[in-house]
């Protein structure tokens, strides 16, 4: 039975499903002159729907019997992922301008990859876990091979789709696995069968269960795909990958684990600790050697995943806050160094991807020099940035559930990965000028740029929302 | 000045100087960098008159308090010791300035902008009353350092700029777990609260180790110091002043703000790691250091040794000891800046820091020979300059500690003496075997004026010491009381002989005349 209660608690994604089919539609009449109209009326439509939230969270925290929860949890990673993809959007139309070919379809792909994440995040179901997730890895799917004509992005886009499809049916093998052994796929049934001690048969089902999850937020040993699809799909698409998704399969992640895993909590901290630090170390010492940049962001994106999850291994709701606290400051550092990085063009306006062609960037363009200093600086976890504190939180969060020997560790192994960031400022600001780019970045790109910027250098002011704002998420699920 | 922010102002100058400078042209810069440094300066001056030294007085003057960071807080504070390093940070601030006004030629801008932020950190450092502010500030010093090595530095700069960067790095990330440990133990972030806590010893121990991985790389003590010739032979002329006359002290002001009175128990329990430590630093790095052909390097290693002499008087326990380490540090911040500002003087000229490319120079530059001679005897640690006190002090003080101690490290003054003399003697004595280095003029008014108020400041320190021990003493003494409980018995102190047994009547008429006396 459908009552408007529910409907109104899932207002966020009626509004981006009204809003995705309506423009797709004005995209298919309309073609590629509709592009700029489409682009920015995804826009409006993200930003209704984040408005949408405050109802959704007034009428939460279930939904349809539980299928969906619209708790603060959910609110708070869905205001990260409309913002992310908000920001991938913005960040298109000069990157696909290049070959003269406006795409319209884009948002409206990102709109319904959105509508996914909404449901991955809000899922309290096997069944919705599934299907938001299948949703959001569809649509991504085909972004990643977006430039048809590219060999690189057809690639991309093959890569993932093979190792994503295998991904999700070991997550739906998990998935059958917790059904049949605990006969329910309701997450707080499931918590509620493993209460009494965890069997052979659900202990399968969660490592398989988790195995899919670590995939779809590319965690060592499933993060092979992150690399090559980074590397060859369109920048604004990695763009987009490297945020909203993150955030959408953590937040999956860590409502599994505490709501619908709780109870076997002993027995996937261990995972998820093994999970963090092979994370942050093969992030780390991989990253060293790669001379692209969308590469190296793939790499730090592994080892960023590794540092949030150090939150989830303490599974404490300071923990869960510190992991949702370092997403959002993942997810603005990230928007902000791909800002930069789209606007590595030569003079023609062709984008350009090595390292070494931004040698001597800070005489030729200071402020993005600066700009991406600040962000590279930042996911180092250098202090007074605000990467810092990211990292802060979920080592904190460790200390304070008795891991002192797992920060200790993580964080000594954080000074490798302060490594390969140092060799991007050292290419910006101590080598001779390469080549110059173009003279300056579009508008929409600046805007962002500096927004992102000035998060991260003056974020501390920040804190006590962003205390506020994680420890209510937290709060939801426990 | 009650409730003025007088310390949030500090750092606000500077830190406005900096977004100036980024935006201005060569020359304008220079000048922001300037003003904003001399004005700090003048603040610190302000400061220091306004600071309460009277026995009475509280501990912690000039008081902020913000919560505005969820966490943690703007929390600024100073006791005595916080306040004469910050005065050593604003004197050398201009100076720094001063001597890069015509060696820097490149990126001005940006140049003045990471030393104006480094300021504002440093004194950020000095003044954090909370935990956490306290590990941002000190952390945050790496980034304009990476910048000035890696940017304006000499050949070698890249790795030295790396190396600097990832091994400091290394050794705080652990203090912070611990300092994490710590809050969650205490229940607070702030540092006096902290200082008055008492922790498990057993869990002292590894506290202490924490914090003394980034110390210890910090201050630099042997072995980890290997960044630190690197780091200074590279770094331009001022990069190296500021290194050397603040940077490394940071060191030790965190063994006498966190680890000693934090973690006493295992500061006594573990002293013997720091003596050890510290003994070789004397004499190994004194050794090193007399066969170096770089004069950068000489003096680098030279900071080394002496950095042992102020662990050493810390790890001594007792207040003489202390004020020691504490007068080690300002007279070392003072001298070795104006060694580094010699060094650069003639580096300016011949573009060379090979001592053997040099000698004479007494001859064609006299007014030059003359300072440089007078910091090289402070550096040595002859009576009447400041190095002479501290060193004396603490060696006294941990005579009373470790007899042993006292003596491997006495060696270190006459090694330092060997190595400062034939590096002044190579350089400004004998004959004028290089055309190039003879034709070079002497100090212009510019280096003079660079020169002439650390000149003033060395002999200052030396004669009347008071002025600089006077606002510390109570700071020291206090801590000296903290310690008491857990400080070592020492090996060297004067045993009554036991009066032998004599005629019972006797032997007390004998006590009470002794009492009389």
């Amino acid at each position: 039975m459908i009552d408007s209660a529910s409907l109104l608690a899932v207002l966020p994604e009626l509004v981006l499903t009204a809003g995705g089919l309506i423009l797709m539609l004005v995209a298919a009449y309309g073609g590629d002159a509709s592009a700029r109209v489409v682009n920015w009326l995804s826009v409006v439509t993200l930003a209704l729907a984040g408005l949408a939230l405050s109802c959704s969270l007034a009428h939460g925290p279930d939904a349809f019997d539980g299928l969906m929860r619209a708790d603060a949890f959910s609110v708070f990673a869905k205001a990260l992922i409309y913002g992310a993809a908000a920001a991938a959007i913005l960040l298109a139309p000069r990157y696909f301008a290049v070959d003269g070919a406006p795409r319209p379809e884009y948002p409206v792909l990102i709109l319904f990859s959105a509508i996914g994440m909404g449901m991955m995040v809000s899922a309290g179901d096997l069944l919705t876990l599934y299907v938001g997730l299948e949703m959001q890895s569809l649509a991504a799917y085909v972004l990643a091979s977006f430039m048809r004509q590219d060999e690189r992005s057809s690639e991309a886009g093959l890569k993932y789709f093979v190792l994503g499809s295998l991904a999700s049916g070991i997550l739906l093998y998990g998935s059958a696995l917790l059904y049949g052994f605990t006969g329910t796929t309701a997450f707080d049934g499931i918590a509620v069968a493993m209460g009494d001690g965890v069997s052979k048969g659900e202990l399968f089902g969660m490592v398989f269960l988790l195995a899919g999850l670590a995939f779809k937020m590319s965690a060592v040993p499933f993060h092979m795909w992150t690399p090559d699809v980074y590397e060859g799909a369109p920048t604004p698409v990695t763009t987009f990958f490297g945020s909203a998704p993150k955030v959408a399969a953590m937040g999956l992640a860590v409502r599994v684990a505490i709501e619908a895993l709780g109870p076997a909590g002993m027995d996937w901290q261990q995972i998820v600790i093994f999970v963090a630090l092979a994370s942050i170390i093969l992030g780390a010492v991989a990253a060293i050697g790669q001379t692209n940049i969308k590469r190296l962001m793939a790499y730090s994106s592994i080892n960023n995943v590794g540092f949030a999850l150090i939150g989830l291994a303490a599974g404490t709701p300071a923990g869960v806050a510190a992991t949702m606290s370092y997403m959002a400051i993942y997810v603005v550092m990230t928007i902000g160094a791909f800002a930069c990085i789209l606007q590595m063009r030569d003079a023609q306006g062709r984008p350009l991807e090595s390292i070494a062609s931004l040698a001597g960037l800070s005489q030729s363009r200071k402020g993005l020099a600066a700009a991406l200093a600040i962000f590279m600086f930042s996911m180092a976890g250098i202090p007074p940035l605000f990467g810092f504190w990211a990292k802060f939180l979920v080592f904190d969060a460790a200390v304070g559930a008795g891991l002192t020997a797992l920060a200790a560790f993580g964080i000594a192994a954080s000074v490798i990965g302060a490594f390969y960031y140092l060799k991007i400022i050292k290419t910006m600001y101590f080598d001779d000028p390469a080549e110059a780019y173009e003279a300056s970045g579009g508008a929409v790109e600046n805007i962002i740029l500096t927004a992102c910027a000035v998060v991260i250098v003056l974020g501390y002011l920040l804190n006590p929302l962003l205390d506020q704002a994680s420890a209510a998420a937290a709060a939801s699920l426990f | 000045m009650d409730g003025f922010p007088i310390l949030s102002l500090m750092m606000a100058v500077p830190m406005a100087g900096a977004i100036a400078c980024l935006f201005a042209g060569a020359n304008s810069a220079r000048w922001i960098a300037l003003i904003a440094t001399l004005a700090d300066f003048v603040l610190g001056i302000v400061l220091w008159a306004g600071f309460d030294q009277s026995g009475g007085a509280l501990q912690w003057q000039f008081q902020e308090f913000h919560p505005i960071f969820g966490r943690f807080a703007w929390a600024l504070g100073i006791d005595g010791i916080a306040l004469m390093l910050i005065v050593l940070t604003v004197f050398l601030m201009p100076i720094c300035i001063g001597a890069s006004w015509q060696a820097i030629q490149k990126r001005v801008g940006e140049y003045m902008a990471a030393f104006l932020f480094m300021e504002v950190l440093m004194i950020g450092v000095f003044t954090a009353q909370d935990l956490y502010l306290f590990y941002i500030m000190f952390e945050a010093g790496l980034i304009p350092m990476y910048l000035i090595i890696g940017i304006w530095g000499g050949a070698d700069r890249i790795y030295a700029s790396y190396k600097f960067f990832l091994y400091t790095l290394f050794g705080s990330v652990l203090m912070l777990i611990a300092m994490m440990w710590m809050v969650h133990e205490a229940g607070t972030t702030e540092i006096p609260a902290l200082m008055a806590y008492n922790f498990d010893p057993h869990v002292q121990t590894w506290l202490f180790l924490a914090f003394f991985a980034s110390f210890a790389v910090k201050m630099p003590m042997w072995p980890v110091h290997t960044w630190l010739p690197d780091a200074h032979v590279q770094a331009p002329t001022a990069g190296s002043v500021i290194l050397a006359g603040v940077l490394l002290k940071m060191g030790g002001y965190g063994f006498i703000r966190f680890s000693l009175p934090m973690f006493p128990e295992a500061s006594a329990q573990l002293a013997w790691l720091v003596w050890g430590l510290s003994m070789v630093a004397v004499v190994y790095t004194s050794l090193v250091a007399l066969v170096q052909s770089d004069m950068k390097k000489l003096i680098a290693y030279s900071s080394v040794a002496h950095m042992a002499i102020v662990t050493i008087g810390l790890f001594a326990f007792n207040s003489a000891g202390i004020e020691g380490a504490m007068m080690v540090m300002l007279g070392h911040g003072l001298v070795s800046g104006a060694l580094f500002l010699c060094v650069g003087v003639i580096y300016d000229r011949l573009h060379t820091r090979e001592i053997a490319r040099y000698g004479g120079l007494a001859i064609n530059m006299p007014k030059y020979a003359t300072l440089f001679l007078l910091f090289t005897m402070a550096a040595v640690g002859l009576p009447g300059t400041s190095n002479f006190v501290g060193e004396f002090l603490s060696l006294m003080g941990v005579y009373q500690a470790s007899s042993w101690v006292a003596l491997v490290c006495t060696t270190g003054i006459i090694l330092g003496a060997a190595y400062m003399l034939y590096l002044y003697r190579r350089i400004c004595y004998g004959d004028q075997v290089h055309a190039d280095a003879a034709a070079m003029p002497d100090l212009s008014a510019r280096e003079i004026a660079l020169l002439a108020p650390i000149a003033a400041a060395v002999l200052w320190m030396g004669v009347y010491p008071e002025s600089f021990l006077a606002p510390m003493r109570a700071d020291i003494r206090a801590l000296e009381a903290r310690l008491a409980p857990a400080a070592p018995a020492g090996d060297s102190h004067v045993k009554m002989g036991e009066p032998k047994p004599a005629g019972e009547g006797h032997h007390e008429e004998v006590a009470a005349h002794g009492e009389a006396h």
